[in-house]
């Protein structure tokens, strides 16, 4: 997928014009978030599996090579093919032979976000490959021909009316709208035939699992499974940080992954994989490959400050959680990852030139650390990349602070270095704004306030500062205790 | 609401750090402070050569600008001992949680800064902690909803202490709301860079706390209660935004319609 991160701010102001999609968005936080918060409250040691997640995932990614290695080698032991895929292109060129090679007709696709990365499903169609996807939302939105929303709930944007519009080809403008029942049979009804003549599944892993060569999918609809028993060939797909050492890890993973992600305390299946159908079984596929993908995940590993996003386990509760993605929307973030995880891997895997909007989407406000099942310091990661794209440090090509800017905050330290030119500043502001203020605020400021002006009113600096009135106070005893907003000086 | 044993030793003196924007912007807020802890028995200091912890220009990326009006302020406090009070979480854990990453090339200050942030408390948690919640126990006849600002609540994790402090004033009638530790949407320079983006989430912010039907927002951090009071006002709303010191320190004034309980001054 081209990264469009430079278009943020078009694209956020679209979503925050657009009411309907504001109304969906809500559901990540009544459904999912709320979800989340009661099943981490019905779970008694849920502050030490957070811990124990953490600890496996920063044990896993600092021994990367290692686990890597033992993984390809115990998935060639069941049968299975390896492929190491240095970029989207590198994967999606092997995929793409692979059903060519195979005379693959029929694709079905189960929920990945790393074949997003590829976009995957457009390379088989445009090969003259039937390539469909089989998880409900992903299907929705590749019939509305969009990008998923969201980690785990790909078509939370669209209304019950917009779905059935999509599923129902006579549906028209006026209808009464079905139930979700009606709907989700609907599309059962169209995709159990494409289950039926598939050929190839592509799947995503949520766990692969190096010392027994597994990989273990999380779905609810079951189309997971249905991926990987029907059609001859199954390739799974993964991030090359998507892996765990040991099947005991999985049952700690597995707990943390659902509850954060729906607040279920298990999904309805959970399908673990082990290489093709053995002789003595009866159903299975006939060939197993996983493709491990870099692009670019080798940039995050390499750099000590934002190694800790590898942790990721994409359950989505940083998006449920965070009160800028209920406002701008999935689309805004312009790659694969939204939210708040995207908004610091995007930036080091397409680069932070482009996306220099996307850490600076934030206020800081932390809920996506709280939330995080692994723990990753998402706001600190955040901070760390406004410093790069602010004064380009690290790399020169980063900066994208204007001039202005850097005035600005120039201006600002020499203010803040000694109190008697903290005070003057102070007094200036209050001279240039007194005039244009009223009891205190000013509705219409110039720049850099003009911002905050258009939305909200702005304070007058004071006519004493905290020193002056304490001084004053220390002369001629205690001022009126308790002075509130209403009486500013 | 906190245990006897867990309160620590009192200090006499403290030290007040009153923010940038304290200072400058509200000081109403900084005597409230005083007053508090005055109330409490405390003599407190006010070096007057405080400006700012750095945080504004750390947050917006501009880190070499931060880094000097950082370490100024590390060696201002070191000059001073005892405990010293923020009336802000935000600029708090800039101190305790950030000061770290701004300092990191530099192993001997990230030490003092570190043996500085020890000292260094945030307004109602130095309270808890040395007094307890129920230490200042005014009277006040209003009605107000309160907001968990988010640093507090996340950054130094207090949850509790303002909402026991507030609990404890006889005749505030405290209403709860829905989603109130959700941002306000201020997160400093982005109030002002992506002001379309904070607005929308101030504004959900602002619906929760009309639908309390309070007349005061209480919050305890002033970036946040100017954001709200700012969108407020802007929507026509007499509904107050007031600093959890200003609230305590009017409980105890004698300024509420309710006389102070005498004998209530601990010693």
């Amino acid at each position: 997928m081209k990264p469009e991160t430079k278009q943020f701010r078009s694209k956020a102001a679209q979503t925050l014009a657009n009411k309907s999609v504001l109304q969906s968005l809500d559901h990540v936080y009544t459904g999912f978030h709320e979800g989340r918060l009661s099943a981490a409250a019905d779970t008694p040691n849920w502050e030490e599996l957070r811990t124990k997640g953490k600890a496996i995932k920063d044990h896993t990614i600092a021994h990367l090579d290692y686990y890597l290695g033992l993984l390809a080698d115990n998935v060639e032991k069941s049968g299975g093919h390896v492929f190491f895929a240095n970029d989207a292109e590198e994967a999606r060129l092997h995929i793409v032979k692979l059903a060519r090679a195979r005379d693959v007709k029929t694709v079905i696709k189960s929920k990945s976000m790393v074949s997003e990365e590829m976009a995957l499903a457009d390379a088989l169609i445009g090969q003259g490959i039937e390539a469909v996807e089989t998880d409900l939302g992903e299907y929705i939105i590749q019939l509305a021909g969009e990008t998923p929303y969201h980690l785990i709930a790909p078509a939370i944007h669209k209304s019950r009316k917009e779905v059935a519009a999509l599923l129902n080809d006579d549906f028209s403008e006026g209808d009464p709208v079905p139930d979700p029942t009606e709907l989700t049979m609907s599309a059962r009804a169209k995709l159990r035939g494409v289950f039926e003549r598939a050929d190839m599944s592509v799947t995503g892993v949520n766990f692969a699992i190096a010392e027994s060569g597994s990989i273990a999918l999380v779905t609810n609809e079951g189309n997971g499974r249905m991926s990987t028993s029907v059609p001859r060939i199954h390739v799974a797909v993964m991030g090359m940080e998507k892996i765990i050492p040991s099947i005991q890890d999985l049952s700690t993973m597995l707990r943390i992954l659902i509850r954060s992600a729906t607040g279920q305390r298990i999904t309805a299946y959970i399908t673990m994989i082990n290489g093709p159908r053995k002789p003595e079984e009866e159903e299975g596929p006939e060939e197993f490959h996983l493709v491990i993908m870099n692009n670019g995940r080798d940039k995050l590993l390499a750099d000590p400050q934002m190694r800790e996003s590898l942790n990721c386990i994409r359950c989505g509760a940083c998006l449920n959680a965070c009160p800028v993605y209920r406002k701008v929307g999935g689309h805004a973030y312009g790659w694969v990852y939204p939210g708040p995880i995207g908004a610091i891997v995007s930036p080091v895997m397409t680069g932070l030139k482009d996306a220099h909007d996307l850490p600076n989407a934030s206020s800081l406000c932390g809920a996506c650390h709280e939330v995080c099942p692994v723990k990753i310091n998402i706001p600190r990661m955040l901070l760390e990349l406004r410093w790069r794209t602010a004064e380009g440090k690290v790399d020169p090509d980063d900066r994208a602070s204007s001039v202005k800017e850097r005035v600005i905050w120039k201006a600002w330290r020499m203010g803040m270095m000694g109190r008697r030119r903290f005070d003057l500043g102070a007094r200036l502001s209050r001279l240039l704004m007194r005039p244009i203020s009223k009891r205190g605020w000013i509705r219409k400021a110039p720049p850099p306030i003009s911002g905050w002006t258009s939305t909200r009113d702005f304070p007058l600096v004071a006519s004493k500062s905290l020193k002056e009135r304490l001084a004053a106070r220390e002369k001629h005893g205690r001022a009126k205790p308790g002075q509130t907003n209403r009486d500013r000086p | 609401m906190s245990v006897t044993p867990s309160i620590q030793a009192r200090p006499e003196r403290v030290t007040l750090f009153a923010t940038c924007m304290v200072d400058q912007l509200a000081p109403g807020v900084g005597e409230s402070t005083v007053d508090v802890l005055e109330y409490l028995g405390l003599q407190v200091d006010f070096p007057s050569e405080q400006t700012c912890c750095g945080q504004p220009a750390f947050n917006s990326g501009f880190r070499s600008e931060a880094l000097p009006v950082a370490r100024r302020f590390v060696e201002l406090f070191e000059q001073v001992d005892g405990p010293i009070v923020v009336p802000s979480g935000s600029c708090a854990a800039m101190v305790r949680n950030y000061y770290r990453e701004l300092f990191r090339d530099d192993a001997d200050l990230v030490q003092r800064a570190e043996r500085v942030g020890e000292r260094l408390y945030e307004f109602t948690e130095f309270i808890d902690r040395f007094f307890g919640t129920n230490a200042i126990g005014g009277r006040l006849s209003d009605s107000a909803t309160y907001h968990k600002c988010c640093h507090m609540l996340r950054e130094l994790g207090i949850d509790n202490p303002p909402l026991e402090l507030l609990g404890n004033v006889d005749g505030l009638e405290m209403m709860p709301m829905e989603r109130a530790d959700v941002c306000c949407g201020f997160g400093g320079a982005f109030s002002v860079k992506m002001p379309d983006i904070s607005s929308a989430i101030l504004d959900e912010k602002l619906d929760n706390i009309e639908a309390t039907g309070a007349i005061t927002v209480v919050a305890a951090d002033t970036g946040c209660i100017y954001q709200m009071q700012g969108g407020l006002r802007r929507r026509g709303s007499s509904v107050q935004v007031v600093h959890i010191a200003e609230i305590l320190a009017k409980s105890i004034s004698g300024s509420g319609r309710d006389p102070v309980r005498p004998g209530h001054r601990p010693e």
